[in-house]
């Protein structure tokens, strides 16, 4: 019987001499899901999804993708994984289709090589020559590799990076297309805003280890929200809000433990004290923000 | 059936890339039929007697050409393809599909060898309508032999270097200033008679000479030359398994880190 789950890891290690490069970790991802591993350059990402894929032989862990060990390269298993490398070049004299009708031919069931073009982008680009790709179309042809053999589950190695704005959010489409061929995604990412837009769930990775899961929702909650406002006065915050705030000028913020007991004091102190609070505004951080936050408070940590 | 049809695909791939490759087609496949037109209209009108025919110095610069040909064909074409290949992340790519490992070395060596008994034929087609190059002495079953032997043998050996070759730029140096003093010394240009014999012992450790030797002296008894044609089977026998060792042993999929 086939698990929920299309990818299950636990206490993974793996080191490259005296670097530990992942820490052990559990990973868990459900079939259908698309699933982000986050983090910054070094922190373990690459070296996690090329365990999964096969590319590399963990120290210790339990590894199990489909039901599969990766590194025994077992034919089947090949045939329900679809591979999307963070580097590597595409045959420089094949055009777009010829790549990818060479890729289908590797699988005993692949995707019908319309379908592939459209889900991806190229079907304009279908007799062009790699040379004269750009940079996004470049990846898409890899995405369209990757997807070539219908697999049941993607693994996309920081597709977007190094694209324009405009290229990130047509890769974001392709990313939600997938999402309704029923494919579990795993991917690697540098950018909050990415997993915000494709990811179902999310895990941060710093240093090997992972530091925070849940949704992408759950992820930038975990960071506090801020209230804002810019008050025209000399006059100083009650003592227990003083501690959370900084001020510059007239513009303040603040970023306390417990939001509706501090908006009660606040509003309380200006109608007391005649103040006008201009602007004022409760946000929640952006993903981006909270990431920031982690990684920082791991980096403190880590130098501890 | 099923490995078959992914075979003849994989090779169709292989050499539709091979030829839409002008620089390695060039190389590969003008420079050996270039340098014989070069070398017979140059020295071809030179001639000895055996018996009542003259036997013209083309007959010598057709196996010559062709050894140089299976050299480049099996030898350099695979070192540096394999290289540059691993290096753009081609190699680990295939990795990760359901294309066997065996499938995909397999179409490659099977382009090489077959491209190179093309360009043997034509060779010798040249040489004989153009050149009066001497093809009705040649002992068919013993050219085969030292054919289908020297193109196992550099197949193994492109395989070997392409492994030890620490990346793609490197790779036209290495490749190059290994084969080229070797041509030079091989009896490829030119016969070696009157060299040196510290030369000539030198370049008989290598396999290019016992190749060129033994696809002469099967191709025309004129050209035997004192080494006996067993030691050139078993020396580029060693050199085959001496090949498949280090490729085996050292084979990457992807550039070192």
């Amino acid at each position: 019987m086939e698990s929920a789950y299309a990818i299950e890891v636990q206490g993974l290690h793996k080191s490259y001499g005296d670097f530990e490069a992942v820490k052990g970790i559990d990973l868990q991802v459900k079939v259908g899901e698309i699933f982000a591993l986050l983090g910054p350059n070094g922190a373990g990402k690459t070296t996690t999804i090329e365990i999964l894929e096969g590319f590399l032989t963990p120290n210790s862990g339990h590894v199990r993708v489909l039901g599969y060990d990766p590194i025994k390269h077992e034919r089947n298993y090949k045939e329900r994984i679809g591979i999307v490398l963070q580097e590597t070049e595409v045959e420089e004299f094949l055009s777009v289709e010829e790549s990818i009708r060479l890729v289908r031919s590797y699988y005993q069931d692949p995707l019908p090589l319309d379908d592939i073009l459209a889900a991806t982008g190229l079907t304009d680009q279908r007799r062009v020559r790699p040379r004269k790709l750009s940079g996004g179309q470049k990846r898409r042809l890899d995405v369209a590799m990757g997807l070539a053999g219908n697999p049941d589950l993607l693994f996309l190695d920081e597709p977007t990076t190094g694209f324009d704005p405009h290229a990130r959010r047509d890769a974001w489409d392709m990313l939600r297309n997938l999402r309704e061929l029923g494919k579990t995604v795993l991917l690697t990412s540098h950018y909050m805003d990415e997993v915000e837009h494709v990811a179902d769930r999310a895990a941060v990775m710093i240093d090997g280890k992972i530091i925070s899961e849940g949704t992408p929702q759950e992820l930038a909650h975990e960071s506090e929200p801020t209230i804002s406002f810019s008050a025209d006065t000399n006059l100083s915050l009650p003592a227990e809000l003083d501690s959370h705030a900084t001020r510059d000028g007239s513009h303040c913020e603040l970023s306390p433990p417990n939001l509706v007991e501090t908006l009660h004091v606040l509003t309380g102190w200006a109608i007391e004290n005649n103040v006008q609070l201009e602007d004022l505004s409760i946000t929640r951080r952006s993903l981006d923000d909270a990431f920031v936050q982690l990684t920082r408070s791991a980096d403190e940590e880590s130098e501890d | 059936m099923n490995s078959l049809r992914l075979l003849g695909v994989q090779f169709a791939y292989e050499n539709l890339k091979f030829w839409r490759n002008s620089i390695a087609a060039f190389f590969t496949v003008a420079l050996p039929l270039v340098m014989m037109v070069i070398l017979c209209l140059l020295f071809g009108s030179q001639q000895t007697s055996s018996g009542n025919e003259p036997i013209y110095l083309s007959t010598f610069y057709v196996p010559a050409m062709s050894a140089m040909a299976v050299i480049g064909a099996c030898f350099t074409n695979i070192a540096m393809e394999v290289a540059i290949s691993r290096d753009r992340g081609l190699l680990k790519r295939y990795r990760g599909t359901p294309l066997p490992t065996s499938t995909l070395v397999c179409a490659k060596l099977a382009h090489a060898v077959l491209l190179g008994f093309v360009l043997v034929i034509c060779l010798v087609c040249v040489g004989a309508w153009l050149f009066d190059a001497t093809v009705s002495d040649i002992r068919i079953g013993m050219f085969a032999v030292i054919l289908v032997l020297g193109s196992a043998t550099f197949c193994a050996l492109g395989l070997a270097i392409a492994a030890v070759i620490p990346n793609a730029e490197a790779s036209p140096a290495i490749v190059q200033a290994i084969v080229l003093p070797l041509l030079f010394i091989s009896d490829v240009f030119l016969p070696m008679d009157n060299a040196p014999a510290w030369l000539q012992w030198i370049a008989s450790v290598f396999p290019v000479r016992h190749f060129a030797l033994g696809l002469q002296s099967s191709f025309h008894p004129i050209l035997m030359n004192n080494i006996q044609e067993w030691v050139h089977v078993v020396v580029l026998t060693i050199w085959f398994l001496v090949g498949l060792l280090v490729a085996t042993r050292y084979f990457r999929w992807e550039q070192k880190r």
